[in-house]
C-alpha cells in the first residue's frame, strides 16, 4: 500500500551494490545539470560586472549636499542670500553665480531649493529652505544648513523664479554636479539631465565632454548629446545621432526614436529623410530586441528566486520525507517558527537589524530543530511504518502550533525589517535591475544546499543517517544508535525548515498562516524531484519556480499556479517516482 | 422480489453497529420534526428550527464522512481532496438555486445572476445553461464529481500512484480547484461564491416546512447512501476491495483488475460526496471556494478517524461528534478550538487507532471476558 514503508527500507541490504552504483550515476548526472545552472548564474553575475550603480548615488548627492552644508558657510554666502531675496530676476542669476563660486556645496542645496520653489526669506531677511507640506513648514538655514525651526507659510516670503532663471538654474546645477569628483555622481547627473534636455544642459554637457575622463560618464554624455542631435535641422547630424543611439537602453532614447519611425496623421512620415528613418527603425528594433532579452533574463531571475524559495522550503522536507519517509504536515509550521524567530530577534535587538537577522539564522535552526526533535520523540516514533497516520497526527500538530503562535503573537501579520545590506537593487542597465534581497536568497539557498549535502555525504552523522534509512537493522547491528539518528535527522530537517523561515521572512509577511501557504508547494517540489534525492529537490524547485514565472505574464499569477499544479498531477501519473527516481531495490514499493 | 427481501434481510441481520445506526437515524428523522412541529415554542421539549437545520448539516457531513470511509477504511485510499467532490456537488446545487432567484436579485436581471451583471457579462456562460431545470441540475450534482473522479482516478490508478503520493496529489487537485474557483473569470462567483438563494422547487428556503423537508431528504439520502455502501462492502466486490487494501500486489497477481475496482469505488465515493454537498448548500445558504480548502478535506479524514474507520457507522458518528464539538467550541471558547482539534488528531492517531467505535468494542469485549 504505502510506497514509503520503512519496512521496505529494512529489506534493502546495506551493501546493495546496484542501488548504490545507480545512485552514484544519478548524482553525476545531476551534477552536470546543476553545473549548467551554476554557469548560467555565474554568467548572470559576470554580466553585472562591478557596475553596481543605482538610485543611491543620486540620493547621496542630496544628503551629501545637505550634510556638508552643515559646515558653517562664510558670511559672504549669507549676505549674498539676503541680497537674493530682494534682487530682480536678472540680478539673481549673477548673485547665484557668485554663491556658486563662494561655496559650491551650500550652493547646490540653494539652487535645487530655488528650482523647486522651496527657498524662502524670513521676515528678518534670513534665507531658509523649507520642507514638508501643509501650513507648517520645516526650515533649515540656506547658508549653513542648520535646522531653523518651523514656521507657517504665511510668515515666509517665497523667492520667485521665472522661466529664464529656471533654465539657468538647471544649467548651474548640472555644472555643479558635473564638477563633482565622484564619477558615480557625475554619471547620475548626466542621467538626470537626459530626462529633461534643453539648450542650457546640452551646452553644459558639450562643454564638459572634453574634460571628462571617466569612460562610463563619457559614453553617457555621448548618448545625451546624440539625443539632442536628433532634434537638429541637419540631416547628417540626425543620421549620425540615430546610428549612435542604436541599442541604447535608456527609455528616453526609445521615446525619442520611436516618433521618427511613425507616420503623421495624414500618412506622411514624421521624419522626412529616408536614411534617418531607416537608421531610427533599426535602432528601435535593436533596442526592442535587447529589451526583450533583458526582460527574459529578469523573468529567469524571478523564476530562480522563486525557485530558491521553493527549494529552501522543501529541502528540510526532502530530508524528513525523502530520507526518512515521514510525512510531516507540520513542516510549514516549522518554517513559520523560523520566521517568527527572526521577528523576535529583531525585537530583541532593534538597534542592530543586520546582526539580529544574521543571528536569527542559527537561532531559527535551534528553535525549529528542537521542536522537530520533540515532535519525533513525542509523536512520530510511535507511528513508524504507518505513514498515513503520521500525516494526520502531524497535521493536528500543525493546527496546534498555528494557534499557539496566534495566541502568543496575535493573529495579525508581523513585519520583519530587511537589513540595509539586503535592501535596494542591483541596477545592471536601464532595462534590467535585480532586487538585492532576492539575489541574497538565491545565494543563501545554494549555501544551505551545499552545507546540507556536505553534512550528509562527508560527516559521520550523514553516514549514519543514510545507513539507517537504507537498512535500519543492519545499521543497528553495526552499532549505530538508530533511535538517536532518527531524532537527529528529524531535527536536522526541521532546523533547515527554520532557516528557510528566516529567508522567507525577508520576502513575505510573517503570520500564523505562513507555513500553510508553503506546505503543498513543498510536497510538490519533493515529489516532483524524486523522493530521497536532494539534487532532485534542487532541480525540481528551480524548474517549478522558472516555469511558474514564465507562465505568469501569459496566464496571470493564479492561473500560472493552477497550471503548474495540474502539470504536476499529470506528471506524477507519468512518472510516479518523480524526475530522478531512486533506482534499485529501494525504489520498489 | 426475492433479491430485494434478501437485501433488506441482509441489512437487518447485519452487524449491531448498522442496526443502531439505522435505528438512531429513523428515530432522529421522526422525533426531531415532530418535536419542532408539535411542541409550542418555549417548551422544554421544543426543538428550534435552527437546530433542525444544524442537524441536517451534520447529516450531510456524515454522508461525506461515509464516502471517505468507503475508500479509506475499506480500500486504503486516503483522499485528502474529497471536499473537492463535495464542493462540486454543492456548486451544481448552488447554480440551480442561483437561477431560481430570477428577477429578485439586486440587479433584477431575469437571466444573469447578480455577480455576472456586476462583472458586466452580457450572456450566460455555456456551463450555466440548463441549470435552471431541477432534473438537469441534479444530474450535474452526480455527473460533475463523478466525471472529475473518473478522469482523475483513471490516470492515477492506472499509473499505480498509491499511498502517500496519491494523498498528496488529491490535495493538489483540491488546491488547484480552490485557486481556480477564486477567479472571477471562472464564472462561479469568485471569492464570494454563490449565495442569497430564495427558493427550491418553488418552496421558500426560509420557510419552516422547506427546512424540515430538507432535513428529512438529507436523512433519507444518508440512509440510502449508508445502505448502498453496506451493500457494496457485503458483495463480492467488497471482498476484492478489502483484498486490495490489505495486499494490492497479491490481488493483482491473482487476476483481479485492481485499477478497475479502485476506480469504480472511487467514483462512487465521489458521487456520494457530491450528493452530500448538494444537500449541504440549501441548508447552509452559501457555497464558496473556501469549501475546496485542503484543510477541510483533512478535517473530514479526522472525523472518520475519530469515529473509527472501516465501519461506516463510525464515520457517521465521528462526523457528528467532531462537528458538534466544533459548534460548541467555536461558540464558547473560539481560541481553544484549534488546540482541541489538533489534540484530537494527535490523540486519536496515537491512542485510538480504531476510533470511538474501536474503544467501545474493546470495552465491551473486556466486559464479556470478565
Amino acid at each position: 500500500m504505502a510506497s514509503l514503508h520503512p519496512e521496505r527500507f529494512l529489506q534493502n541490504s546495506f551493501t546493495d551494490a546496484p542501488a548504490r552504483i545507480a545512485g552514484r550515476e544519478n548524482d553525476v548526472d545531476m551534477r552536470s545539470v546543476l553545473s549548467t545552472w551554476l554557469i548560467g548564474a555565474a554568467a548572470l553575475l559576470w554580466l553585472n560586472g562591478a557596475r553596481a550603480q543605482d538610485e543611491a548615488p543620486a540620493a547621496e548627492t542630496t544628503t551629501q549636499a545637505t550634510a556638508e552644508a552643515v559646515a558653517p558657510a562664510p558670511q559672504g554666502v549669507a549676505g549674498l542670500l539676503r541680497a537674493l531675496a530682494e534682487a530682480s530676476y536678472s540680478e539673481k542669476e549673477d548673485l547665484l553665480k557668485q554663491i556658486v563660486s563662494e561655496d559650491a556645496k551650500a550652493a547646490s542645496a540653494v539652487l535645487k531649493a530655488l528650482l523647486d520653489s522651496r527657498l524662502y526669506a524670513k521676515a528678518d531677511g534670513t534665507v531658509v529652505i523649507a520642507t514638508g507640506d501643509g501650513d507648517t513648514l520645516q526650515l533649515s538655514d540656506a547658508a549653513t544648513g542648520e535646522t531653523a525651526g518651523s514656521a507657517s507659510s504665511d510668515e515666509l516670503k517665497r523667492i520667485g523664479t521665472n522661466n529664464a532663471l529656471r533654465k539657468a538654474l538647471r544649467g548651474m546645477i548640472a555644472q555643479l554636479q558635473l564638477s563633482n569628483e565622484d564619477a558615480d555622481v557625475r554619471l547620475a547627473a548626466v542621467r538626470e539631465m537626459m530626462r529633461s534636455l534643453d539648450d542650457s544642459t546640452v551646452e553644459v554637457l558639450r562643454a564638459h565632454r572634453q574634460n571628462e575622463n571617466d569612460g562610463d560618464v563619457q559614453s553617457a554624455i555621448d548618448v545625451g548629446l546624440a539625443l539632442a542631435d536628433l532634434q537638429s535641422d541637419d540631416t547628417e547630424v540626425r543620421l549620425a545621432a540615430a546610428r549612435h543611439l542604436d541599442g541604447e537602453l535608456a527609455s528616453e532614447v526609445y521615446n525619442a526614436l520611436l516618433p521618427l519611425t511613425e507616420n503623421n496623421e495624414d500618412g506622411s512620415p514624421k521624419e522626412a529623410d529616408d536614411r534617418v528613418r531607416s537608421a531610427a527603425t533599426a535602432a528601435v528594433r535593436s533596442i526592442e530586441r535587447k529589451r526583450s532579452f533583458y526582460s527574459a533574463i529578469e523573468t529567469l531571475f524571478f523564476g530562480l528566486s522563486l525557485g530558491s524559495v521553493l527549494v529552501l522550503a522543501a529541502i528540510g522536507l526532502a530530508i524528513t520525507f525523502g530520507v526518512m519517509g515521514i510525512i510531516n504536515m507540520a513542516h510549514g509550521e516549522l518554517i513559520m517558527l523560523g520566521a517568527y524567530t527572526a521577528y523576535v530577534m529583531q525585537q530583541l535587538m532593534p538597534q542592530h537589524i543586520a546582526a539580529a537577522t544574521l543571528l536569527s539564522i542559527p537561532m531559527a535552526f535551534i528553535v525549529s530543530g528542537l521542536v522537530g526533535v520533540a515532535i519525533e520523540r513525542g509523536i512520530v516514533r510511535f507511528l513508524y511504518g504507518r505513514p498515513l497516520e503520521t500525516l494526520l497526527a502531524t497535521f493536528g500538530l500543525s493546527l496546534v502550533l498555528q494557534q499557539l503562535v496566534r495566541s502568543i503573537f496575535s493573529p495579525l501579520n508581523r513585519s520583519v525589517s530587511t537589513p540595509e545590506f539586503m535592501s535596494g537593487s542591483l541596477v545592471i542597465n536601464d532595462a534590467l535591475s535585480l532586487t538585492t534581497n532576492r539575489l541574497y536568497i538565491v545565494v543563501f539557498m545554494f549555501v544551505v544546499f551545499i552545507g546540507l549535502q556536505t553534512l550528509l555525504k562527508r560527516t559521520s552523522l550523514g553516514l549514519k543517517v543514510r545507513a539507517v534509512s537504507l537498512n535500519r537493522g543492519m545499521a543497528r547491528a553495526m552499532g549505530v544508535k538508530s533511535e538517536w539518528v532518527d531524532a537527529a535527522t528529524f531535527g536536522l530537517g526541521s532546523g533547515i525548515a527554520g532557516v528557510a523561515g528566516v529567508a522567507l521572512s525577508q520576502l513575505t509577511n510573517v503570520g500564523p498562516n505562513l507555513g500553510q501557504a508553503y506546505i503543498i508547494d513543498s510536497f510538490m517540489v519533493v515529489v516532483f524531484g524524486g523522493v530521497g534525492n536532494l539534487w532532485g529537490t534542487l532541480i525540481s524547485g528551480m524548474s517549478l519556480g522558472v516555469i511558474n514565472k514564465l507562465l505568469e505574464p501569459w496566464a496571470g499569477a493564479v492561473m500560472a499556479k493552477i497550471l503548474v499544479l495540474v502539470f504536476l498531477i499529470v506528471f506524477i501519473q507519468k512518472r510516479p517516482r518523480g524526475l530522478f527516481p531512486q533506482k534499485g531495490r529501494m525504489a520498489e514499493g | 422480489m426475492k433479491n430485494q427481501t434478501s437485501f433488506i434481510g441482509q441489512l437487518l441481520r447485519s452487524d449491531l453497529g448498522s442496526r443502531i445506526f439505522f435505528g438512531l437515524l429513523l428515530l432522529t428523522a421522526v422525533l426531531i420534526p415532530t418535536l419542532n412541529l408539535l411542541t409550542p415554542e418555549g417548551s422544554a421539549l421544543h426543538v428550534p428550527i435552527y437546530t433542525v437545520t444544524l442537524l441536517g448539516k451534520y447529516m450531510s457531513y456524515a454522508l461525506l464522512a461515509i464516502a471517505v470511509d468507503l475508500i479509506w477504511g475499506y480500500c486504503g485510499i486516503l483522499s485528502l481532496g474529497h471536499t473537492a467532490f463535495f464542493a462540486l456537488g454543492g456548486y451544481a446545487m448552488g447554480m440551480y438555486l442561483m437561477r431560481q432567484i430570477g428577477t429578485r436579485g439586486v440587479y433584477g436581471d431575469p437571466l444573469l445572476p447578480d455577480f455576472m451583471v456586476f462583472l458586466n457579462w452580457k450572456e450566460l456562460p455555456w456551463f450555466w445553461q440548463g441549470m435552471d431545470l431541477f432534473w438537469f441540475a441534479m444530474l450535474m450534482v452526480v455527473v460533475a464529481p463523478a466525471l472529475l473522479a473518473y478522469v482523475f482516478g483513471w490516470f492515477a490508478f492506472r499509473s499505480r500512484v498509491t499511498g502517500v503520493y496519491l494523498s498528496i496529489i488529491t490535495q493538489a487537485l483540491t488546491y488547484a480547484l480552490l485557486l481556480a474557483f477564486f477567479r472571477n473569470e471562472m464564472g462561479f462567483g469568485g471569492n464570494n461564491g454563490l449565495t442569497d438563494f430564495k427558493d427550491l422547487l418553488g418552496f421558500d428556503l426560509q420557510a419552516r416546512g422547506t427546512r424540515i423537508a430538507l432535513f428529512l431528504t438529507t436523512a433519507l439520502f444518508l440512509g440510502i447512501g449508508y445502505a448502498t455502501c453496506r451493500f457494496i462492502i457485503g458483495s463480492r466486490l467488497g471482498r476484492v476491495v478489502e483484498a486490495v487494501r490489505d495486499a494490492e500486489s497479491r490481488t493483482r497477481f491473482i487476476g483481479y483488475k485492481v485499477e478497475n475496482v479502485k476506480l469504480w469505488l472511487w467514483t462512487f465515493s465521489a458521487i456520494l460526496a457530491g450528493i452530500a454537498g448538494a444537500l449541504y448548500v440549501p441548508q447552509v445558504g452559501i457555497i464558496n471556494p473556501g469549501e475546496f480548502a485542503p484543510i477541510n478535506s483533512i478535517e473530514v479524514v479526522v472525523w472518520v478517524a475519530v469515529g473509527g474507520r472501516g465501519t461506516l457507522y463510525g464515520a457517521a458518528l465521528g462526523a457528528l461528534v467532531v462537528n458538534y464539538a466544533k459548534s460548541w467550541f467555536t461558540a464558547a471558547l473560539p481560541e481553544v478550538w484549534l488546540y482541541a482539534l489538533g489534540a484530537l488528531f494527535v490523540g486519536v492517531t496515537l491512542f485510538l487507532p480504531q476510533g470511538i467505535v474501536g474503544l467501545v468494542a474493546r470495552i465491551a469485549a473486556k466486559r464479556k471476558a470478565s
